[in-house]
This record gives structure tokens, C-alpha cells and sequence, in this order.
């Protein structure tokens, strides 16, 4: 923890400001990372198994993370692309 | 706002920092979602006042910056530093974003001084609202609405159906809490 010094209720409504809510929208898709992961690795077992399938994704890999029900970042984009390439 | 948006404010502290990780870094789910709030803020005051990136560019540094921890968090060295550890990577990532687009911006607007001042006030926020995740919910609810989403006495009056002309004392004995609060950890924290 860090170490605050003592002091006023004036000054601690101040600090406490200096931290306003980020984006819920932003912070709801962090908290989605883990089922993002495990969407996108359903995307990979499939396009393994499935050469047509893998095609498409490559294709448009956007669609196929919302027809996983994963939120399309350019982040995540990336990163099912990345996955893709490392399966070739 | 409902009890899990309070909780969603991302300040409860039953689990230290490194007790978050460590269950982050077992595939526990929930203990990512309190991660997030936890820290939250945290980036996102980073990206747009120590850096001042627009908002288009603050959004991708922070859903980046969440990516990378939950992909390298089993590099993190000491789980208890996972706040000064998301700093630097937030940093690195705004400077990252700003040499993108323009080095002038870069060069005038983000001096590495003031960057070091406004994390270092943003690290004394956190510590506040760390001791305010331990008072009451309501304390929470009604010290967050009043100084970090700036309601008026109305406004927060509707929302906890609350007489508006009570709001003000009831903010005064919170932040009271809040100090008491402070206090005890700074007491707690002294070399005996």
C-alpha cells in the first residue's frame, strides 16, 4: 500500500477525484479477456479441423468472433490471428 | 446505482493485490472481473491525464494494456506488485501509441517529469480509494458519486432516495470515516 500522510477531509475528497470511472463499456470488455481466450481458441479447434471454416476466419476473422460471441478489438482480431498462424 | 455497481466500483479489498493475481493466474474467473475493477481506473487516468490521449487511442491502450496482463501474468515476479507493474506497461503503451501518431506530440505535451508527478498522484488516489473500499457501501456509493462521477446533492439524493438536503452531512461523516480510515493504516504501515 502506499503510504498516504495524514490528511483533512477537504484534501482526501480531493485525492479521491483524481480517479473518475473509466468507460463502462471498456471496463466490461477487460473483464470479458478470459472468455474472449477461450472463444477464440474454439475458433482455432475448429478451423484445425476444418479447412473451409479456416478459410472464412482468415477471411473475416471479425465475423467468426462475433458468430463466437466475442467482442471484435483490433486486439483481439490480432490476436486470433496470430493463433491462426501459429497453427499453420 | 445498485450493490453490485458498488462493488463494480472496483475498490472492495478482501484479497490483497497478490492474492487477486495468484487466483488470475488459476483460471479463476471472478477474481479477473475484481482485478479489472481494481485497477481500472487506475489505467484509464493514466492513458488520458498523465499521457492525454484522446479517447479513441485511451480505449485501445486500456484494453491492451488488460490483454497483455492476463496474457504475461505468469511473469509477473512479485504478485504484490501488479499495480506498479500495470503502470509501466501502461506507460510504455501510451508512448508506444503517442510515437505512432505524432512524435511533436510526444515531444511537447508529455514531459516524462510530469508524467512521473501524475502517476505519483494517481497512486495516492488509489491508496484513498483502497481505504474507502473498506467503509460501509453506502460511504462508497455516496463519496464516488459525489467527487469521482461529480453528482449533484440532487442527483445522488434521487438515486438512494435520500432527502437532498442530508446529502451534505452525510458526505462530512463518510469522508470523517475516510480519515479515521487513513489513520489506521497509516498506523498500521509505521515501523513499531
Amino acid at each position: 500500500m502506499t503510504p498516504v500522510p495524514a490528511y483533512d477531509e477537504e484534501k482526501l475528497g480531493e485525492i479521491l477525484s483524481a480517479l473518475p470511472p473509466a468507460p463502462e463499456a471498456w471496463v466490461n470488455s477487460a473483464k470479458e479477456i478470459p472468455l474472449s481466450r477461450q472463444g477464440i481458441e474454439q475458433i482455432v479447434r475448429r478451423a484445425d479441423a476444418d479447412d473451409e471454416y479456416r478459410r472464412r476466419v482468415i477471411e473475416d476473422p471479425e465475423a467468426a468472433l462475433e458468430e463466437a460471441e466475442v467482442v471484435a478489438h483490433a486486439e483481439t482480431i490480432e490476436i486470433l490471428r496470430r493463433r491462426l498462424d501459429a497453427d499453420t | 446505482m445498485d450493490m453490485d455497481a458498488v462493488h463494480a466500483m472496483g475498490m472492495r479489498a478482501e484479497l490483497t493485490d497478490a492474492q487477486l493475481v495468484a487466483r488470475c493466474r488459476a483460471g479463476d474467473h471472478e477474481a479477473w472481473r475484481e482485478l479489472v475493477d481494481r485497477f481500472s481506473r487506475y489505467v484509464y487516468a493514466i492513458a488520458v491525464q498523465a499521457f492525454k490521449l484522446s479517447e479513441h487511442d485511451a480505449e485501445d491502450v486500456f484494453q491492451e494494456v488488460f490483454t497483455r496482463a492476463y496474457e504475461h501474468l505468469d511473469k509477473l515476479r512479485d504478485d504484490e506488485a501488479i499495480r506498479p507493474w500495470l503502470a509501466q506497461l501502461t506507460r510504455r503503451l501510451c508512448i508506444d501509441r503517442l510515437r505512432a501518431g505524432s512524435t511533436e506530440q510526444l515531444e511537447d505535451e508529455v514531459e516524462i517529469a510530469d508524467v512521473d508527478d501524475v502517476i505519483g498522484r494517481l497512486d495516492e488516489s488509489l491508496a484513498v480509494h483502497e481505504a474507502l473500499s473498506m467503509l460501509s457501501d453506502n460511504c462508497q456509493e455516496i463519496l464516488d458519486r459525489f467527487f469521482t462521477r461529480d453528482e449533484s446533492y440532487r442527483t445522488i439524493g434521487d438515486a438512494l432516495d435520500l432527502p437532498s438536503g442530508t446529502i451534505a452531512s452525510r458526505i462530512s461523516r463518510c469522508l470523517t470515516k475516510l480519515r479515521v480510515e487513513m489513520e489506521g493504516r497509516n498506523l498500521g504501515a509505521s515501523p513499531s
